[in-house]
């Protein structure tokens, strides 16, 4: 299997690693019997996401996935960072092997799931903003 | 620390030995003959394939007219279940015993059987990866046709009571094989000491080239034809013979049978070196028995730890190792094996396996004793299952039974 040189790059040098203590926004997606967890920490100030930081127990699509993902939300409106596909996030490594997809599904869930979070802290119903968040089919 | 290139990966593929090399280019380039021509090239390269067949038997144990080249293991492997299915399914003997962390070969093989109407025993290995004669024995029924078990696993390394089954089939009066693929070479083995009938090998494991192995069956065993054509193979597999890798596989079997109670001295004291050194790595694990192993194998389990990613980073060190997780697997779910154990996903997608060989060094050993501990630590850094084992969550409960303590 090979992976992009863009893959091997997000997963040996991982941008954004960490938490973020005073987060206004945390989404986890995943678990551990499938062997991909992902939690995504936003900082929100003005509408625009000015910090994020993950953590990503996984595979190395599942670290650079995640990795490229925060790199394309840090300083994009929340209106924006909404609008994230997987399929931007595969595009942005220049591609990924076909058994590897369900991991870029998994980073798009990992961001909506803190953007819910965010809208939740804010008083705010996300499912109608964000939709509802599958379980990733691919575990099932 | 000083970057190094470490093969730990003999249990996947070893590399051709210069010896097997020098064996084999005449026979591509000089003795090139077709070996069912009358003249003397082709008699040569016939005389060549002989020679390869007695030295095979002479390795494990058994006659020349016993032994069939193949194109590895997997083919043995598949021939061997299948034949005996075939012949003896006829006769109303539509039952096959094996266990449930064979190689997909075996396996495979067996669930293609079962869609013709055959019922199969999988035995259940317990917890250290080993199965009993006495398993087998209470699994025997007047329909079975075939025992196959394997004689060492690929991913545990564990060694089973291979003579001891062969004893209860022999009893029982059912056919026994095994697949040697990884035991070849790594344990003494004699076919008609050890009660077996029938047992596969790959030669690429023992530094013969890829593509190339043999079954061996017994005198007396009736086998259907594998491959229909020309005379090769008495008649049961046709097809030109590949002669430099037949020749090859002789060489190397050879060599690998030489000396196999030094290799296994020389071999073990780095592997327990290994796990020793890496198991004080807290909520870690050994699987696999650890004392009926194979010499080479070290498998270990980190918890919070991601397999692949844990072999992209040895890789980025120079060290080449396997894993079970699901994502080196290709499917989701993790290694057949590691579940067979009655591990959690959780603990079987943090495994790596190292398989070292006589190549290995003291010095190899001290390096990836320095580079694990490292890699698992940065992985774990940023990995949120190990903040929840950190923090006591609920999730982590069960798969923490299964490895040493955290601190």
């Amino acid at each position: 299997m090979l992976y992009s040189e863009k893959v091997m790059d997000h997963f040996a040098n991982p941008r954004n690693v960490g938490e973020i203590e005073d987060a206004d926004g945390i989404g986890e997606v995943g678990n551990a019997k499938c062997g991909d967890i992902m939690k995504m920490y936003i900082k929100v100030e003005g509408g625009i996401i000015t910090d994020v930081k993950f953590k990503t127990f996984g595979c190395g699509a599942a670290v650079a996935t995640s990795s490229i993902a925060t790199e394309m939300l840090k300083g994009k409106s929340i209106e924006d960072a909404l609008k994230l596909t997987n399929k931007a996030v595969v595009e942005a490594l220049e591609g990924l092997p076909p058994q590897k997809l369900h991991c870029s599904v998994l980073a798009e869930q990992a961001v909506k799931s803190a953007l819910s979070d965010y809208y939740r802290r804010q008083g705010i119903d996300p499912v109608p903003i964000v939709g509802e968040i599958g379980e990733c089919e691919a575990c099932h | 620390m000083e970057k190094r290139f470490i093969y730990a990966d003999n249990a996947a593929t070893t590399a051709v030995s210069k010896r097997v090399l020098d064996a084999m280019l005449p026979c591509m380039t000089e003795h090139f003959g077709n070996p069912s021509s009358i003249y003397k090239l082709g008699r040569d390269a016939e005389r060549a394939i002989t020679d390869a067949r007695e030295k095979v038997a002479k390795a494990i144990g058994c006659s020349a007219s016993e032994i069939y080249f193949t194109s590895g293991g997997s083919e043995a492997d598949n021939w061997a279940i299948r034949s005996a299915a075939i012949r003896l399914g006829k006769k109303g003997k539509k039952h096959i015993i094996t266990t449930n962390f064979e190689h997909h070969a075996v396996l495979h093989t067996c669930e293609f059987l079962e869609k013709q109407g055959f019922e199969v025993t999988y035995l259940p290995v317990d917890e250290n990866g080993l199965i009993t004669a006495e398993q087998v024995r209470d699994a025997i029924r007047e329909d079975t046709a075939i025992v196959s078990i394997m004689y060492a696993n690929n991913e545990i390394g564990t060694i089973m009571p291979i003579k001891e089954i062969g004893e209860v089939c022999r009893e029982k009066k059912v056919l026994f094989h095994t697949d040697a693929v990884q035991a070849v070479g790594n344990v003494p083995i004699n076919v008609a000491e050890q009660n077996i009938d029938m047992l596969s090998c790959s030669g690429h494991k023992i530094h013969a080239q890829k593509g190339t192995g043999f079954l061996y069956i017994r005198k007396g065993i009736p086998i259907v034809n594998l491959i229909f054509g020309g005379g090769q193979e008495r008649g049961r597999r046709a097809g030109t013979e590949n002669v430099p890798a037949i020749v090859g596989l002789g060489e190397a079997i050879t060599a690998a049978c030489e000396n196999i109670p030094a290799k296994i001295a020389k071999v073990s004291a780095m592997r327990d070196r290994l796990i020793d050194g890496i198991t004080k790595i807290p909520c870690s694990r050994l699987n696999g028995d650890r004392k009926q192993r194979l010499c080479g194998n070290v498998n270990i389990s980190f918890l919070g730890v991601e397999g692949e990613s844990l072999l992209l980073l040895l890789d980025a060190n120079g060290i080449c190792a396997s894993s079970g997780s699901a994502c080196t697997s290709g499917s989701l779910d993790p290694s057949h094996v590691l579940l067979a154990l009655g591990l959690p996903h959780e603990v079987a997608h943090g495994s790596m396996r190292l398989s070292i060989s006589e190549d290995t060094t003291d010095e190899d050993v001290d390096y990836i004793l320095e580079v694990v501990p490292k890699v698992v630590e940065r992985i774990r850094a940023m990995s949120p299952l190990w903040e929840d084992i950190q923090n006591g969550k609920e999730n982590v409960q069960k798969p923490l039974k299964f490895v040493s303590p955290l601190n």
